[in-house]
């Protein structure tokens, strides 16, 4: 009843306030189309080559190269996501992703693909249970134990590095062909990429274990005094996010085809804040990964945007934080929300 | 009164693993003397200053992401600035460059509403674009007198004049702050904001003031850089892990409203010290950084593990 009044009495603004509020992913999919508007204003023709006098309305291309390199960093974003739900962070995930890939690269060559792919993900999984020991048994703050386990990794991957400098490098080519490769204009990755993310949306809205991250989330001592044990769930949350990251570090070598020391390391900031910008709560409780999805590609239309206009690499960096910034403040004030 | 003497006894704990780690390296390497110490220190200068700037912000309840790439701001300008004109002013306006930066940074966490942490996420980013617009590659040049400075031993032998510097910049800050109603009002907003604002502490002032104090000392740090390295470096150093381990490790709450200053700079030099020790057994750099990090995290954990068993009982 009093709900009718409400629609009744407010005004259309703050009903349509109360829409975004519910539905987060409009206003996200609204900007991103906002983006790419700006950016076929900046150089007619990219997103709608029919305008520059050549065939198609959408250009497949423009299109499967920004899916192309949103797919990494989506994936990179689920381990966010995920972490983030239970009020947690995975700043370890661009050295998981580097030392797997880097990892595969050098044993392919001496130990064959796919045991030099199941050892990539096992380093994954060890960094990750390690985060899970810390955050889950220890209660060491998230963002400490990653950061800490990040600089170990990066410490083992120098010292590994040294031993194999002669034994030169593989590209699988399994992760070429998913890297590079398309199929009707769209890119390879997306056939490890779909089911993943099905994978995960069914995780977080489905199973008990999804369940059991917003509970811990949102109220700990809650859930810990409805007996969820916390510490297995945190062990098995960073274990997968460390899965994960060595998963999407197998890919990103596929997608760049040059391992080094540091491939994957500069996709862990813009990781965060795809899921930030896709309304996921740093504190815990709240967060959709399909919203991280949109965040992913609204940051690589950005990233597209500035390399166009042709910015000086400091000024791209500086605007790239401000517009997260921005994005992140126009969010919190649409909805209301934190 | 025990809650005193627990946090006390924390910083005496630190204070004696600091001095039994001295007396390790000198039984492994006898000769470990003065130059020893006045190396260390002088090593330790901008992890001290980062340090120092991070304990501030956890300390009101927040965390700044940025300081690494202030920092690096700080230290591009001084280089730049110093090429071209003399020496002190300089150094006032590097100051107030990095005052303003970090009042930045608190003011747009107040006005947004979003968390510090994502904040200065997105300020890591801005602040690293105006180092690299400032000095795209290292260069620059910074006044000998501020080299010399951080060189050499003050007064008599033993005591770095880094270590003398380091200790009177952190304490003419910090210290009356303290003592003044200001630092009342940051430890009352870190342990809880809501009680404070409602027994009349202006949070949002404090905490924008908290930043500010926050990039006035990433500033030092930054000139202590550009002091030690001689030019302007416009990439971010490893400060931000280092400064964050050394917080925890020197006894402040992640999540504000407990400890000082005083712990996180001696857990600075005990995590410096372990890297002396590491470089005089003759270890692998890359190794070190391995251990280093190792023990960063064990001690961490076992800080964490020992507050938890101390809050439970």
């Amino acid at each position: 009843m009093s709900m009718a009044d409400d629609t009744g009495t407010d005004s259309a603004l703050v009903r349509f306030g109360r829409l975004l509020r519910d539905n987060p992913i409009i206003p996200l999919i609204a900007f991103l189309l906002l983006l790419i508007v700006v950016l076929e204003v900046m150089r007619p023709g990219i997103v709608m080559p029919i305008r520059a006098g050549r065939d198609g309305l959408i250009s497949t291309f423009w299109l499967g190269n920004l899916i192309k390199f949103a797919i990494p960093l989506a994936m990179l974003a689920a381990c966010q996501v995920l972490t983030m739900l239970t009020a947690g962070i995975d700043l370890s995930v661009g050295v998981v992703a580097t030392v797997s890939a880097f990892v595969c690269a050098t044993l392919s060559s001496t130990l064959g693909v796919p045991e030099a792919v199941l050892v990539s993900l096992a380093c994954g999984l060890s960094v990750g249970l390690v985060n899970g020991f810390g955050v889950g048994i220890v209660r060491v703050h998230p963002l400490i134990m990653t950061l800490g386990t990040g600089l170990i990794a990066t410490g083992c991957l120098q010292v590994y590095q040294r031993f194999t400098i002669n034994s030169g490098t593989l590209i699988p080519g399994f992760l070429e062909w998913l890297g590079t490769g398309r199929t009707m204009g769209m890119p390879n990755g997306l056939y490890l990429f779909i089911p993943f993310a099905a994978f995960i949306l069914w995780l977080m809205r489905f199973t008990g274990f999804g369940r059991l991250l917003f509970a811990l989330g949102s109220n700990e001592r809650a859930a810990k005094l409805s007996g969820v044990k916390s510490w297995q769930v945190l062990m098995a949350l960073y274990a997968l996010s460390g899965l994960i990251a060595a998963l999407a570090g197998l890919l990103y070598l596929g997608m760049i085809r040059a391992p080094s020391l540091n491939l994957a390391n500069p996709l862990l900031l813009p990781s965060v804040a795809a899921a930030v910008i896709g309304g996921t709560s740093i504190f815990g409780g709240r967060g959709s990964f399909a919203g991280a999805i949109v965040g992913a590609l609204i940051l690589r239309v950005l990233d597209t945007m500035l390399t166009l206009m042709q910015m000086p690499e400091g000024a791209r960096t500086a605007l790239f934080g401000l517009i997260i910034l921005a994005v992140t403040a126009l969010y919190v004030r649409i909805t209301g929300t934190r | 009164m025990i809650e005193l003497i627990r946090k006390h006894a924390w910083v005496l704990g630190l204070a004696v693993l600091l001095v039994v780690l001295l007396g390790v390296t000198k039984l492994i390497q006898p000769n470990f003397g003065a130059p020893g110490l006045e190396s260390l220190a002088r090593s330790a200068l901008p992890f001290a200053f980062a340090t120092a700037a991070m304990a501030v912000v956890v300390i009101v309840g927040g965390i700044d992401l940025s300081v690494a790439s202030m920092m690096a701001v700080c230290a591009v300008t001084a280089a730049v600035l110093m090429e071209r004109m003399a020496g002190v002013p300089a150094l006032l306006i590097v100051l107030c460059v990095g005052l303003a930066m970090g009042l930045v940074n608190g003011a747009l966490i107040v006005i947004t509403r979003v968390p510090d942490i994502v904040v200065t996420l997105a300020m890591l980013f801005v602040w690293e674009g105006v180092a690299l617009l400032i000095l795209t590659s290292p260069g620059g040049a910074t006044a000998s007198w501020l080299r010399a400075a951080t060189r050499g031993d003050f007064l008599i032998d033993g005591l770095p004049k880094a270590l003398v510097i380091m200790g009177l910049c952190i304490a003419i800050v910090w210290l009356p702050i303290r003592r003044s109603k200001l630092g009342l009002s940051i430890y009352a907003t870190g342990s809880d904001a809501l009680a404070a604002f409602r027994s009349g502490v202006a949070v949002d002032r404090t905490r924008i003031i908290a930043y500010g104090i926050c990039g006035l000392f990433s500033a030092m740090g930054g000139l202590s850089l550009a002091a030690l390295t001689g030019i302007g470096e416009p990439v971010p150093g490893p400060y931000l892990m280092a400064s964050v381990a050394a917080v925890v490790l020197g006894g402040v709450v992640l999540g504000g409203g407990k400890g000082g200053l005083l712990g996180p700079i001696i857990a600075v030099f005990i995590l410096r010290i372990i890297r002396t020790i590491l470089t005089v057994m003759a270890v692998d750099p890359n190794v070190t950084t391995i251990v280093e990090g190792t023990i960063m995290v064990g001690v961490v954990m076992l800080g964490t593990a020992v507050t938890l068993r101390g809050v439970r009982r």
